[in-house]
Parts: C-alpha cells; structure tokens; sequence
C-alpha cells in the first residue's frame, strides 16, 4: 500500500486513494477544502482548484516535485510521494486566489440568500478569502428560473462546480441536463426542468454548495440556525430509474413543532450520505411520518457557526443564547 | 535558400489535385513505409529525425508515438488536430488550401505506424472550406486505393474522415478536441489518463498538428537522421512560420530551424523588414501565448547571442529575457503600436474562449480584460497595473488545461517589458487618444 504524507503527516492508504481522501483520512486539520468535489459522484472533482496542494516530491522512484500545484480531490497519491496543503503558504496564497476568482461574480449578499448559514462559500470564503473585495465591476446576472414543482434556479449564485449536472448524470435518468454556453457565460441549462420530472431529482439542492439550487418548499420559511436538525427514517422504496433504492433515512429540520424541510443527512464534509427521494423529501413534513432517531449531529464549522465569534464578547453572548434555546451542541468542528 | 520540405511545391499548378500531387512524387512514403517497412522502423524513423510536435509545445514526436498504449483487441486512433485558433498561427491552413494531399499521404503513413485503423482529422469551423478541399482529396485518394481496404494490395487498411468542429479555439486542446470528435462539448478532461491510454472513446488516441504529420512523409522519404541533420541540437527540421504584423512581406515561410531571428525578419527571402521604414518595438514569436519580447530581447538573448529559429534558443532565459517557439506565429510590432492596446485584444480572446470549467481561468480572464479596459478608457490605476499582474500569477498553473497559462503569459510579459506604457497611460490618460486601432473598442466590451 503506498505512503503519502501530507503536511509532514504520513498515512499508508489504499492504491487508487486520492490526496484529498488521503488527507481526510488524517483529519480536518490537513484536509484542503472542496467545493465541486462530491465522493459520492463519480467523476466529480477537479474544476473549482479550492483543493490545490503541492507535491514536493512525486514518488519513491520519482522525487521530483510535480511542475505546478495539483487539484488534490484528482491526483491520485504515489508511493513515498510528500505534499504540502497548510504547510504552503504558496498553496494558501493561491487557494486565496481562488476564493477570490469563486467571489468575483457572486453576489455578496448572504443576508438575502437562503443558503447563508450552511453554504461552503460562505465557509471558504470566512476561513480562507480577503476581507475585501478588489473587483469593481458589474456582477452577472440571471433571472430566477422554476425548475418543476420544487426546485428553483438561481444562476446568479452558481459557482459551476457541475455537482449537480453530475447527479442528473448518475443518479436521476435520462439527463436533459447540462452546461450550456462558455467561459464565464457558461449556465446551468433550463432542460434541468426536464431532469427535474424525476423521483430523485430533489438532491441536486443537497449537494449544491451555494445558494443556486434551493428548495421551494422551505425557501424563506426560517434561517436554518434557527431550525433544530433531527435523524429520522421511513420505511421507502422508491427506486430510481438507475437502480438506487431511496435509504428512507433523513434529516428533519425543525421549528417548534413544525417540519420545515426534509434534508439527506450529511457528513462531516458536508456531503450527502445516502441520497433520499423526492416522496420522502417534499412529501412527508408531518412527525407522525418518521420514526425519530435524535438530534442531529451537525457539523456547524459555518459562517454562522458560534465559536468564529467566540472572541467577540458581545456576540458571544448572543451566540451562548442561541446556543441554549438550540439544546444541542456542535461537534465535528472543521478548523 | 533554405531547404523547404513541405511547401516546396506550394506553387506547381494543380498541386491539389491528386494526379499533380503524384506526378511530383506524393504518396512515395505511403509506398515506401507500407512495402518495405514494419510499424515499428516507421516510428523508429521519426524517432530518430528528432520531429518535435508543431502544434505548440514542441514535445518529442516519436516519444510520444512509442507511448501509445497497443493492447490486444482495442482499436487505436490517430487524430489530425487541424483546429488552428492559436491568434496569429495560419499555417496549417496554407498547407491543407494548397496541398492537401501532403496532410493525407502523412495520415496513412503515420496512421500505419501507430497500427490505426480508423483517422481523423479535426478542422476548425471557420476553415470550412477548407474542409471541403481536404475532402474532396480524400474522395480522390479513396477512388486510387490510396485509402480503404487493402491499400497497395498489403493487408493495411485505413478510413480517414474530416470532422469539422464549432469554431472553438479550446477545442485545440488535444482532449478538448477528442471529447469534441465524440460530439460532447468541447471541454478539456482531466489528466491523467492521457489519450495515449484512454483517448478518442477510452481508446489509445495519438493527437498530433497538421505540420507534424506532414513532415512525417519527408523524414520517412529521407531517412530520420536525414532529417536531423537540417537544424542546430535539438531543434530539427524545417518549421512552418505564420508571419504577421507591421512586415514588408506577410505570409507563411518554410525555414530551416536554427535561422537567425534578424535574417528572418530583415532578409528579403522572408519577412522583409518592417513596413513604412518604421522601426520595430516587439515580437510575439509563436502565437498570443507565447511572452511578448521588445526587440532587443528578440534579436538577441540575454547573454548578447544571436536569437535563433529555434525551440532553444527563443527559450533562452526563461520567461525572464526569453519566450518559446510555440506554434510559429510570428506577430511584428512596429514603433507605432500600443502594447496595451494589443494585450487588451489577446486577453479579450482569451477570455472569450475559456470553456469555464475551472474558476481561474473562468473568471480571471474577464477579469483582466475588465481591467485593461478600464485602462484604455483612461479610468486606470497603478493599483490596476499591480492588480493585472496578481490576478495572471493567480491563473498560471492553477487550472485544468494550458488555456490558464496561455491567458496569464502575454499579460505577465507585457509587464515585465513594457510596464511603463501601462503606467503612462495611467498617469496621462490624454495620451491613449492617439492609440491606433483604438476606434473601435468601444463597441467590443461592456465594462
Ligand atoms: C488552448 C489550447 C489550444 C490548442 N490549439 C491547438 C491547435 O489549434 N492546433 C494544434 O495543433 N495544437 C493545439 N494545441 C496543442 C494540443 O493540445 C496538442 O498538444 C497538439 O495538438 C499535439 O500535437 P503535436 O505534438 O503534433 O504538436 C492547443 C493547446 C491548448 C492548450
Ligand atoms: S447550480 Fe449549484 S450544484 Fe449546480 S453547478 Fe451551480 S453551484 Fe454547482
Ligand atoms: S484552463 Fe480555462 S479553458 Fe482550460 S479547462 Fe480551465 S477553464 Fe477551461
Ligand atoms: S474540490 Fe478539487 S478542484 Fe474542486
């Protein structure tokens, strides 16, 4: 099995394994960001650059550096091979880069966007971007778009990660769905309307990253710090057209005693565990529907998360408040 | 004279036709590879002739042939990249307007060294009509048993098809242009694989440029250390040069590698020095990639050596004093031009065709077009200057396909040699009216 260490961390790991798997399985504390890589989408990966690194040495037989840094969630590790992620302040500058380039055309108007508060811009941006912004110029701009009953499409906020063009690809049937035009004219095509008429196209909201793809049913109705995440499950057997059988198990996001939304659970990186069907996700938001497991574990390393204001006094009050009335505490915190 | 082996013959009249073509010795490397050598000696020809690929990067042909993964049962490809977008590069296009059939006598014979079976040869949409000139010969070649079944009775055989692309410089990207052939959008994959292992329809795909597969006819006519001989160290052979620009005479020259830049530029056989007795100010030697270098760098490395037509020598001094050899689009600048304004029109072009996959080079190229705009309009900062620079250092390397690159060096170079001209105009933006060309740029972008 070959070794591969990262950040002076070294790891034996499966051939085939990824430096950013590799990297995972270390921990947060070495794990570059990802923000168009999906595990549980083939293919997936390589577009966004969030997760550069350096490769300072190749492999065993070969210890030459690789010429330029390398998309980490792409580049498969080599025997004896050395990276370098948080240890490159070269590889910081340029994931700053990138934030910045990912920032350039969204709009900055988190307290409007139904996303604020779990989306990994926001996140990437807290934790790795400026404070300011250099880009003076006009912002694109595209008009909402209903996508079917419960999707809408808000292009403006799309970062092209094409997470979701690879889920109409894989996991819904026959996909209509796709990027049309170029560069940074470049849109997610409105035949999502088509993919959309699918029994599980309601994921492509779970795996989007920012605020492009939200759910129309919940779209509004609360900010998400303000609802209270709970596992539960149903008995589903909705199938999807490429064999995928809907697990049943969710998260529901609660607000008194009201199920505002039905979510999949995600992990500790922020991505779907088992993909659920739009019957489970939009149908079902009454509590005698599901067999309540417990609160959430949730990675709350957001934005909004409590512990990025903890050295703001007045805040932290604030957040300590919120924290109780929430009565669950984060854990899996992500640096 | 140098010695001219691929458009030597690019005046005989009829030289498209097939008969012409033959009666002036075409196809003689079709029947010399085919009845008298195996694959592997064709290869081993090319390998020895030190042929690099003329598409731009100048890699190793033969090495990248002998890459070619051959397992059992799997069909290979040879594609013909014909797309020709690179800004100031058009000498594919002379080759297959004037003699198309030495591109499809290349096709077979390097198409039976690789062990293909089924070729292609990708052309821009633009060059439609040439298109139509290469198919028309490729019927002619099908009609004389040059191409199809059994060709000259051995048990070789080869289909050749032409597929004319969108119109999409990205789709010159060798993975771009397979996923392109496949009828996908144009995007450029992620390597590895490399279409040596898993190419046109996961299948081992060799890409090369239309000038590499023609030259393959001469060096196997010739003899692979024949050919070596032609050039100085690495650089062998004859190169095709697209000449542009402010020169007396514009056009496309066969020259021998290893020509003075000044002789070529300055003789009569060539470019004919700079028009309107100006004098000259900078040149972009291998196509809008490549840095631009002001003349004294040009003429001469670093080191007060003459620069010469070769991979290496435009090397010399790294990016700092020196440039690359690219495609062979030679663009001449005169005194008169504005380097500013002439960055603004490559980071335009740049911009406009980046497929946007990946976020630098997505939004960075906008970005610096942005930018250099609002410089031309005489609304620029030093900040902006400085700023241009960061964003290019912040699209070099970080991106999926050599397009960042491509965006990021002419805007790296026109700095590193001609930051004042920015900072002029940004100190003194009265004196941007009496750029030329300017005219009509207000009509191109919308800030
Ligand atoms: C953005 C981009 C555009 C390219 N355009 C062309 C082109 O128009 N023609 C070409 O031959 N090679 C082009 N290339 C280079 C090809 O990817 C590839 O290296 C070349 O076709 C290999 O052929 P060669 O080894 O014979 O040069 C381009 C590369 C990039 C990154
Ligand atoms: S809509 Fe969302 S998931 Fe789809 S490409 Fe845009 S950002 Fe990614
Ligand atoms: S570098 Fe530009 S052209 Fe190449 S893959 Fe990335 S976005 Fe597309
Ligand atoms: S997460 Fe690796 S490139 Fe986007």
């Amino acid at each position: 099995m070959p070794k591969v260490t990262i950040d002076g961390i070294e790891i034996e790991v499966p051939k085939g394994t990824t430096i950013l798997q590799a990297a995972r399985m270390i921990g947060p504390e070495v794990a570059p960001p990802t923000m168009c890589y999906y595990s549980k989408l083939k293919t997936s990966g390589g577009y966004c650059r969030t997760c550069i690194v350096k490769v300072t040495k190749g492999s065993a037989q070969n210890p030459n550096p690789m010429p330029k840094p390398v998309a980490s969630c792409r580049t498969e590790v080599m025997d004896g091979m050395e990276v370098q992620n948080v240890t490159s302040p070269e590889i910081l500058e340029a994931r700053k880069g990138v934030v910045e380039f990912l920032l350039i055309n969204h709009p900055l108007d988190c307290p409007v966007c139904d996303q604020a508060g779990e989306c990994s811009l926001q996140d990437l941006g807290y934790e790795h971007g400026a404070a300011k912004t250099r880009y003076e110029f006009k912002r694109r701009e595209f008009e909402r778009i209903d996508i079917g009953k419960y999707v809408q499409l808000h292009m403006t906020r799309c970062i092209l990660c094409y997470r979701c063009v690879k889920t109409a690809e894989q996991i819904t049937d026959n996909r209509v769905h796709g990027v049309i035009h170029r560069g940074d004219a470049g849109e997610i095509s409105t035949y999502i309307e088509k993919a959309i008429d699918n029994e599980f196209s309601g994921n492509v909201i779970d795996v989007c990253p920012v605020g492009a793809l939200t759910d129309k049913t919940f779209r509004f109705k609360q900010r998400v710090w303000f609802t209270k995440p709970v596992e539960a499950h149903r008995k589903c057997t909705t199938k999807s057209a490429t064999g995928q059988t809907c697990s049943g198990k969710v998260r529901l996001w609660y607000k008194g005693e009201d199920i505002l939304r039905v979510t999949a659970r995600k992990d500790q990186w922020g991505e779907v565990e088992e993909f659920i069907c739009n019957d489970c996700r939009f149908e079902h938001k009454k509590t005698s529907d599901w067999t309540i497991e417990g609160p959430s574990p949730v990675n709350r390393h957001s934005v909004i998360s409590q512990n990025h204001y903890n050295h703001l006094n007045e805040l932290k009050v604030e957040v300590m408040k919120h924290q109780k009335a929430l009565g669950f505490i984060n854990i899996n915190k992500r640096p | 004279m140098g010695k001219k082996l691929l458009i030597h013959n690019d005046r005989v009249p009829g030289i498209h036709t097939l008969d012409v073509y033959r009666a002036h010795g075409g196809y003689a490397s079709v029947e010399k590879a085919l009845k008298s050598m195996t694959p592997d000696q064709v290869t081993e020809e090319v390998k020895k002739s030190g042929l690099r690929g003329r598409g731009g990067a100048g890699f190793p042909t033969g090495m990248k042939w002998s890459f070619l993964a051959k397992p059992e049962g799997v069909p290979r490809y040879l594609v013909c990249n014909a797309d020709e977008s690179e800004p100031g590069t058009f000498k594919d296009r002379y080759l297959m307007e004037k003699i198309p059939h030495a591109l499809i006598e290349g096709m077979i014979t390097s198409s039976y060294a690789l062990g293909a079976n089924q070729s292609y040869i990708y052309i821009r949409g633009e060059y439609f009509y040439v298109a139509r000139i290469l198919e028309t010969a490729i019927a002619e070649a099908y009609a004389a048993g040059w191409l199809g079944k059994n060709i000259l009775g051995t048990n070789y055989s080869l289909e050749l098809s032409v597929q004319v692309g969108g119109g999409a410089y990205i789709c010159g990207e060798e993975t771009a242009l397979l996923e392109s052939l496949e009828g996908k959008r144009g995007n450029p994959r992620i390597k590895p694989p490399f279409p040596a292992v898993a190419g046109l329809w996961g299948c081992p795909t060799v890409v090369n440029n239309v000038e590499t597969i023609a030259a393959v006819c001469p060096i196997v006519m010739m003899g692979g250390e024949e050919y070596a001989k032609i050039g100085v160290g690495k650089s062998t052979g004859t190169k095709l040069i697209s000449a542009s620009g402010h020169i007396n005479k514009p056009g496309v020259y066969e020259i021998e590698l290893g020509l003075p830049v000044e002789e070529f530029i300055y003789s009569e056989e060539y470019c004919g020095g700079i028009r309107n007795g100006k004098k000259m100010k900078a040149v972009v030697a291998g196509g809008s990639s490549v840095p631009i270098l002001p003349t004294e760098l040009i003429l001469k490395t670093a080191k007060g050596e003459p620069r010469l037509m070769t991979y290496e020598s435009l090397a010399d001094g790294g990016f700092q004093t020196g440039t690359m050899l690219g495609s062979g689009g030679f663009i001449v600048m005169d005194e008169d031009t504005s380097i500013v304004k002439n960055l603004f029109t490559f980071t335009r072009f740049y911009h406009h065709e980046s497929c946007g996959q990946c976020s630098p080079c997505r939004e960075g190229t906008g970005w610096m077009e942005k930018i250099l705009k609002k410089i031309l309009d005489g609304k620029g900062t030093l900040a902006d200057v400085d700023l241009l620079w960061d964003i290019q250092s912040k699209i070099e390397g970080k991106t999926i396909c050599p397009l960042g690159e491509a965006a990021a060096w002419p805007v790296a170079a026109a700095l590193r040699h001609f930051k004042h001209e920015f900072e002029a105009y940004v100190k003194n933006p009265s004196s941007i009216k009496d750029v030329k060309h300017y005219y009509r740029l207000n009509n191109l972008v919308e800030a």
